[in-house]
């Protein structure tokens, strides 16, 4: 285990994260999300989650309230490994030919 | 009779070498790759070490799309508003046996595919394999876009975030300690001007890690390479560890962007894409078993990575054992015994190599890294005070050096400080 164990309030967020995954490639398969969390996420561990996804698709509102939108995923697999089997209920790579397609990487 | 004497799951780093390998040996291969072309899912740092390559491929420089061979190298700690360097440049960068490029996944990973391909490798692209088919214990083949295709021999280089592995081997989903979550941004630069910034020819270029405010404080650090007219520039933090910061890590980068440290070197240039990747970080004690019957694991499937906070390796390690498999699953077919004991010769190779052995060496410094804060939060400022007393002048009349720098290094506890150098000199 981590001897860094506190875990600390979220400052205010000044970047705009959708902008920048708005510069990658995407193929979204529109009504199929291929990741599923569960009905009512903890809010501890949906805020776990906020921190981790590096393309930002786990949101908090100013009130609090939940957001998550898988169109812009990176496919990394962060949030499987932070849920652990908790919120995330289901974690599958997009269909065939869906997805992020990076130009760079 | 199987549908392929061997199937490779993955065309990143491990499985085309490992498919070339197969094929060279004269073996029919089937390479599935989820990617629309070879890379396209795929992201790393960027720098290849190239000694594992040449091994395989030894004209790798006539063709291979590599950006900039690394000539410079630097490391700084951070604090939030200053940073302390150390820089390293050595004509012996240069030598073939120490050489190491930057290099951007969706122009290498094509390039080092058609290698397989032109060895008599056959390629699926765009659909991703959705379980592996099993008699028993043992692996048969794959199911991919419904198909089932069967093979004596399954090489799993599937990447650090397989779902696959634990069907082959029963490795279980790695721990959020044993993984780390990688963002990166490529930004765009004239060529010209990221030679002036790095004082480099337009062919070579840096490698440049950071540790402290880079993460907030946090376990982990910053990079930044330089491509022909890119800058990769990017961050690596515990999981374990960025689900208690302050920001999302995203934030954390567009702050690492701003440090007056990094700012300049990126100024007036255009990010192109943002991209996110898994990194292995567990080492030794978090590698899942590399056989099973019927199938081997390579690269980071098999979580084969070394960060040491001032090197970074996985591509090199991820060559060498794809390498290894393909040659291992060869010999394993040839003899007609593709259960795990026919394959064991792979775990042999490996052993030999410095895949495994490197990974033996350091096999403690993913505990001394985890363990020990102060590295991340408190000596990066702690030098750059040091540096204070030394660097800035404002005319007060000076007191001894020694007087002025003992307070500041007194900070953490001498006892701290003294056990901390003592861990991480013997975790390397």
């Amino acid at each position: 285990m981590s001897t860094i164990t506190k875990v600390t309030p979220l400052k205010p967020i000044t970047v705009n994260v959708d902008a920048y995954l708005g510069l990658n490639k995407y193929e979204v398969d529109e009504g199929n999300p291929h990741i599923e969390l569960v009905e009512h996420p903890d809010a501890r561990a949906f805020g776990e989650l906020v921190r981790a996804c590096p393309a930002g698709l786990y949101k908090l509102d100013a009130d609090g309230s939940q957001h998550v939108d898988f169109a812009g995923c990176l496919e990394c697999g962060t949030c499987r490994i932070v849920a652990g089997g908790g919120i995330v209920a289901s974690w599958r790579y997009p269909a065939a030919t869906m997805g992020v397609e990076y130009r760079y990487g | 009779m199987a549908d392929f004497d061997a199937i490779v799951v993955g065309s990143g780093c491990a499985g085309p070498v490992a498919a070339y390998e197969l094929a060279s040996a004269g073996h029919s291969v089937l390479v599935v790759e989820r990617g629309n072309f070879c890379g396209a899912k795929n992201v790393s740092g960027g720098r290849l070490y190239t000694h594992s390559l040449a091994k395989v491929f030894p004209d790798f420089r006539t063709d291979a799309p590599l950006e900039r061979r690394v000539v410079r190298e630097r490391i700084s700690m951070l604090a939030p508003d200053a940073g302390v360097s150390v820089e390293y440049a050595d004509e012996r960068m240069r030598e073939p046996a120490v050489e190491s490029y930057t290099v951007l996944r969706a122009r290498f990973d094509p390039w080092l595919a058609s290698k397989a391909e032109e060895a008599g490798a056959q390629y699926i692209n765009g659909i991703a394999v959705e379980q592996l088919l099993k008699d028993g214990s043992r692996v048969t083949g794959v199911q991919a876009g419904g198909d089932e295709i069967t093979a004596d021999v399954v090489v799993l280089c599937d990447g650090v975030n397989s779902l696959l592995a634990d069907q082959a081997v029963g490795a279980p989903r790695p721990s959020r300690s044993a993984v780390a979550v990688g963002i990166k941004q490529v930004i765009q630069l004239p060529q010209q001007v990221i030679s002036d910034r790095f004082a480099c020819a337009d062919d070579e270029g840096a490698a440049w890690l950071f540790m402290g405010d880079a993460t907030h404080g946090r376990a982990g650090g910053g990079f930044c390479y330089t491509n022909k007219d890119t800058i990769s520039l990017g961050l690596v933090v515990t999981v374990d560890d960025i689900v208690r910061a302050d920001v999302p890590v995203y934030q954390m980068l567009e702050d690492f962007k701003h440090h007056p440290v990094v700012a300049p070197v990126i100024a007036g240039g255009t990010v192109v894409e943002h991209s996110g990747h898994l990194v292995a970080e567990g080492g030794l004690d978090s590698m899942p078993p590399l056989v099973g019957d019927g199938v081997l694991l390579a690269g980071e499937s098999a979580m084969m990575c070394l960060n040491l906070g001032y090197t970074v390796r996985g591509m090199d390690l991820a060559i060498a054992a794809g390498a290894e498999a393909g040659r291992a699953a060869a010999v394993a077919l040839a003899s007609g015994d593709t259960s795990a004991a026919g394959l064991a010769g792979y775990e042999r190779a490996l052993g030999d190599s410095f895949v495994l052995r490197d990974l033996h060496t350091l096999r403690a410094f993913p505990g001394f890294m985890e363990t020990t804060p102060r590295m991340f939060q408190v000596y990066p400022e702690l030098a750059r005070d040091v540096m204070r007393q030394m660097f800035l002048v404002d005319g007060t009349p000076l007191v001894p050096l020694r007087k002025a720098v003992w307070p500041v290094v007194k900070r953490p506890g001498l006892v701290n400080l003294g056990k901390d150098i003592w861990k991480g000199v013997r975790a390397l």
